[in-house]
């Protein structure tokens, strides 16, 4: 599997945030896209899920399964949360397994996620009563919830600290090791050792 | 459970532990049917007469209000992202959270038809006649309101927008909701055939909404 | 016991521990010896018969409906001037309680005009008033419901209750004006007759019963509310605790 994209340009209010853009990542392998405010960091992971639109070039997912788009193979964590304060954790975190599955839902582990990420003890607790750190880390759970080849995180570690950090870490390594891949935009290194760079906002 | 049951779940948990759409829609209901007999008097010939338009008026304009946030909900916390990635059709998706909004606006108002036809000195056959045709009128405005929805949604406009957009198109259900509601008290129009072409609008809104909001959705995006 | 020692939630809760059974007790016997005296002793309208009883419910729920304002605006002072803690479980508390009695108002009236007017309501300037009230209070319950953080909506409803209490006059006033405007067929005496002796002796007991009840439910309910209050905060320090 390989995730590549060629002269890929992108257009946001009318102003071109990057062009001419290219890159190709294969299973089992990362890349950290860098890069200052503004350079398009965002922009590019919102367009690999499908949420913003390319306006030139090409981008494909080669060896995934045919049956599904990109996005619908792709994880993305980006700057809110989606989390309802009104649901408990696990009526969150289980809502997204149930809703992004696919057709195989047999595959989504919602228990073993929050474990994963140490929010077990808080499973019933409405969601409106966590931490800004506990709310990024009940984000992240789906990721681990519902099986998907490509992860697309921006920022991932902000508001978490140390422990959780390297929680993500381990997590990550297990992902690349099962053959998936990652994209991560970050300003913080995130403990993804031997991961290419994407370098946004320099010239080429 | 399948997504979109999920989905559907979901947005009932979130109507019945917020609590902003029932209450607060029929609350609205009640307060635009007293208000028309301060601006019209008392008379209450006059309000039995023209009461199954009040009623019909006051339902539309409370469902158009939460309509609202049908999407903006979303929007804002970054879920609707994740619903655009999701392998569950957008149509269908957009039908159920239209479905669970039904549930949880558009049914209160048709309850709370008797209550408010009192107010208005509604006969109980005319009052009958109010209560059918917008259980089945009421599910057309919020599929309709759908797309004017999406689009404000995507186009970041909040407020007036949405009305402007979707009050139009609106027109046709409330001409043959009120018709088929007054039939049974004013003039010659019998019941039957305003309601049958009722029930063929919101059969069609119940396809022509998914379809355009999730169109809206997808062309919303940068 | 001064006053100001009951700022002290805690302190407060023990206060209604230990008055509430007698208030109970003294809300059953007014309750008792007013609907004996309403039923039983005060006689018959000449017009209505016996219909002309509801008052005997009906006019204190109006007294009520209008003093929970009272209340509510007053604690709305303490939310907003004084800073007084258990303000805003008063008016919290006070909100369902006057939107109860408005609402048994306009039912036990409507009741009793049915026989006279042949409807189960009409807009005369008396009863719209009391419509009026009766969807102001429904307002500020939306609002508390609306706005998520305890003191945020406290002082948001604050607000809306001291308008409101300085604009009810004012509606009051415009009702009637219309009213007149318009000059129904039948003229309306939902008052009644002027008050008898017979019947004005009934009519405090159950006053006084009605208001009794009040304090009873008003206490029993800011007592619920600080308890809420408090499980809150404990959910929210076992969120923090979890890590």
């Amino acid at each position: 599997m390989r995730l590549s994209a060629s002269d890929l340009a992108c257009v946001r209010s009318g102003r071109e945030v990057f062009a001419g853009l290219g890159f190709s990542v294969a299973a089992g392998e990362a890349l950290v896209v860098l890069g200052r405010n503004g350079a398009g960091k965002s922009s590019l992971l919102r367009m690999i899920a499908g949420l913003v639109r390319v306006a030139a070039g090409q981008l494909a997912l080669d060896g995934g399964d045919p049956e599904l788009t990109l996005p619908e193979q792709a994880h993305y964590v980006g700057h809110q949360d989606a989390i309802k304060p009104a649901l408990t954790v696990q009526e969150n975190l289980e809502f997204w397994a149930q809703y992004l599955a696919g057709p195989a839902p047999a595959e989504t582990a919602p228990v073993a996620a929050l474990e994963a990420f140490a929010l077990s003890h808080l499973a019933g607790l409405p969601a409106a009563y966590l931490s800004a750190g506990q709310k990024r880390r009940l984000s992240l759970a789906r990721i681990v919830a519902v099986k998907r080849p490509v992860w697309l995180l921006d920022e991932p570690t902000s508001a978490l600290d140390a422990r959780a950090q390297e929680r993500l870490s381990q997590l990550m390594q297990a992902h690349l090791a099962g053959g998936g891949i990652i994209l991560a935009a970050t300003h913080a290194p995130i403990g993804l050792t031997g991961a290419k760079e994407l370098r946004l906002g320099e010239p080429v | 459970m399948s997504g979109l049951a999920a989905l559907l779940r979901r947005d009932l948990r979130l109507a019945v532990r917020l609590g902003g759409g029932a209450p607060m829609g029929v609350l609205f209901f009640l307060i635009v049917v007293t208000l028309v007999p301060f601006a019209l008097g008392p008379d209450l010939a006059l309000l039995r007469r023209i009461g199954p338009a009040i009623l019909w008026l006051g339902a539309l304009l409370a469902s158009l209000l939460a309509l609202d946030r049908l999407f903006a909900a979303d929007h804002e916390d970054g879920s609707l992202d994740l619903i655009l990635m999701s392998s569950v059709s957008l149509e269908l998706a957009v039908a159920a959270k239209a479905l669970a909004h039904w549930i949880t606006t558009g049914l209160p108002l048709v309850i709370a038809v008797p209550v408010l036809a009192l107010f208005l000195g509604i006969e109980p056959w005319t009052m009958g006649a109010v209560a059918l045709t917008l259980l089945v009128g009421t599910p057309a405005l919020t599929f309709i309101g759908t797309v004017g929805a999406a689009l404000a949604v995507t186009l970041r406009r909040g407020g007036l927008i949405l009305a402007i957009l979707v009050l139009p198109l609106t027109i046709p259900v409330l001409i043959f909701g009120v018709a088929a509601a007054s039939s049974a008290s004013v003039g010659p129009v019998p019941f039957g055939a305003p309601f049958t072409i009722l029930c063929g609008l919101t059969l069609i809104s119940l396809v022509i909404g998914p379809f355009a909001a999730a169109a809206a959705l997808r062309h919303g995006l940068e | 016991m001064p006053l100001l020692d009951l700022a002290n939630p805690s302190r407060f809760l023990s206060f209604v521990d230990r008055v509430l059974p007698w208030l109970v007790v003294a809300t059953i016997i007014a309750f008792a010896v007013g609907l004996y005296q309403a039923l039983l002793v005060a006689p018959d309208d000449y017009q209505q018969g016996a219909t002309v009883k509801i008052m005997f419910i009906h006019v204190p729920n109006a007294w009520l409906a209008m003093f929970c304002w009272v209340v509510m605006s007053i604690a709305a002072l303490g939310t907003l001037v004084w800073r007084h803690p258990l303000a805003d479980v008063a008016a919290k508390a006070a909100a369902p309680l006057g939107a109860a009695f408005t609402f048994l108002c306009l039912l036990t009236g409507s009741l009793w005009g049915r026989p006279m007017w042949g409807a189960y309501w009409v807009w005369d300037g008396r009863l719209t008033s009391v419509l009026i009230l009766f969807i102001m209070y429904l307002a500020v319950l939306a609002l508390w419901r609306t706005v998520e953080d305890p003191s945020r909506a406290a002082r948001a409803a604050a607000i809306l209750t001291l308008v409101g209490a300085v604009n009810l006059p004012i509606i009051k006033f415009s009702v009637d004006w219309w009213a007149t405007l318009h000059q129904p067929a039948s003229v309306m005496r939902v008052g009644g007759p002027t008050i008898h002796s017979s019947i004005l002796m009934p009519l405090l007991i159950m006053g006084l019963a009605f208001m009794l009840l009040f304090l009873t439910l008003h206490l029993a309910a800011m007592r619920n509310e600080i308890l809420r209050r408090r499980v809150r905060t404990l959910r929210l320090m076992q969120a923090q605790a979890g890590g």
